[in-house]
C-alpha cells in the first residue's frame, strides 16, 4: 500500500497540463489543415491523461492513451488521408452559420460561468488522497465481479463489448463498395 | 498557491467543452466536427473522474471508461458514414451536404 506520499509541485503541473489540454482544444478548433488538428487533438488527449493521474486514476488514464490517443486518434489519421482534404483546406473554415453557432456557444459559456460562480461553495477545498496502487484491482472487482458473482457494471461491459462489435460490422458494411 | 480543488479541474472541463461545442457549431470541414466532438466527449470524462476522486469512490472513473469505449465505437461508425458519404459526392464541407433539403 503507498505511504502518504505528498505530491510534489501539484500547482505547477496541473496548471501546465491544463494549458496544454486547453491549448490544444483551440488549435482544434481553428485550424485549416485537418491533419493538424488531429495533431492538437493528440496533444490534448494526452494532456487530459496526465490529468487523470493527477486525479489517481492510473487506469483510465493509461486507457484513455492506448484507446484515445492511440486508436481512435489513428483512426481519424487514416480517414483523414483518405478523404483528400488538402482541397478542404484552402476553401473557408466556418460554416454558414457560424454566427449562430457562437451565439450559442456564448449563451453556454454564460451560463456554465454563472453556475460555477454560485456553486464554487459547494465543492470542498481539499482533495482525497486515494490510494493508487489498488485502483486497477478495484476497478477489475467493480467490472468483473468477485468469487463467482457478478459485479455491480458486469453487464454493462458485456453489452459494451456488444457494442463495439456491432459498432465493428457496421464501419465495415458501410464503407464496402458493393453492399 | 491554493491547492488544486475538484472545481479546477471542473473549470477545465469546462473550457473544453465549450470550446468543442464551437468546434461541432462552426467548423466547415466535418472531420473536424466529428474532432470537436470526441473534445466534449473528453471533457464530460475529465468532469466524471474529478467527481470521482471528490467522492472517493470508482464509479465515475468506471462510467468515463465506459464512455471512452462508445466514443471509440462511434468514431468508428461516424467516420464509416463520412467515408461512404465522400465516395458519393466528393465533398467534406458540412454546407455542401444538403441532399435531403426540399
Amino acid at each position: 500500500m503507498t505511504t502518504g506520499m505528498t505530491p510534489v509541485a501539484t500547482p505547477f503541473f496541473f496548471y501546465m497540463l491544463s494549458g496544454l489540454a486547453i491549448g490544444g482544444g483551440l488549435l482544434v478548433i481553428t485550424r485549416r489543415n485537418a491533419v493538424h488538428s488531429a495533431l492538437a487533438l493528440i496533444v490534448t488527449l494526452l494532456a487530459v491523461a496526465g490529468l487523470y493521474l493527477m486525479l489517481y486514476a492510473p487506469f483510465v488514464a493509461a486507457v484513455q492513451i492506448m484507446l484515445y490517443a492511440g486508436g481512435i486518434m489513428l483512426l481519424f489519421l487514416f480517414v483523414i488521408m483518405q478523404v483528400h482534404t488538402e482541397r478542404a483546406s484552402r476553401d473557408r473554415r466556418f460554416n454558414r452559420m457560424w454566427p449562430l453557432g457562437l451565439a450559442a456557444s456564448s449563451g453556454l459559456l454564460a451560463l456554465l460561468v454563472s453556475a460555477f460562480a454560485k456553486g464554487r461553495a459547494l465543492f470542498p477545498d481539499r482533495m482525497l488522497r486515494l490510494p493508487e496502487s489498488s485502483n486497477t484491482q478495484q476497478i477489475a472487482t467493480l467490472l468483473y465481479g468477485e468469487a463467482g458473482k457478478m459485479g455491480p457494471y458486469t453487464f454493462a461491459f458485456e453489452i459494451a463489448s456488444l457494442l463495439l462489435l456491432a459498432a465493428i460490422i457496421g464501419a465495415v458494411i458501410m464503407t464496402r463498395r458493393k453492399i | 498557491m491554493s491547492p488544486i480543488t475538484t472545481f479546477h479541474y471542473l473549470v477545465v472541463a469546462a473550457a473544453l467543452f465549450v470550446l468543442g461545442v464551437i468546434g461541432v457549431l462552426t467548423r466547415r470541414n466535418l472531420v473536424i466536427v466529428l474532432m470537436s466532438l470526441e473534445l466534449i466527449l473528453n471533457a464530460v470524462n475529465l468532469n466524471l473522474v474529478a467527481f470521482s476522486r471528490m467522492w472517493g469512490n470508482l464509479h465515475g472513473q468506471i462510467f468515463a471508461i465506459f464512455i471512452t469505449v462508445t466514443a471509440a465505437a462511434e468514431a468508428a461508425v461516424g467516420l464509416g458514414i463520412l467515408i461512404a458519404f465522400f465516395r458519393n459526392k466528393e465533398t467534406m464541407n458540412a454546407d455542401e451536404i444538403d441532399l435531403l433539403k426540399w
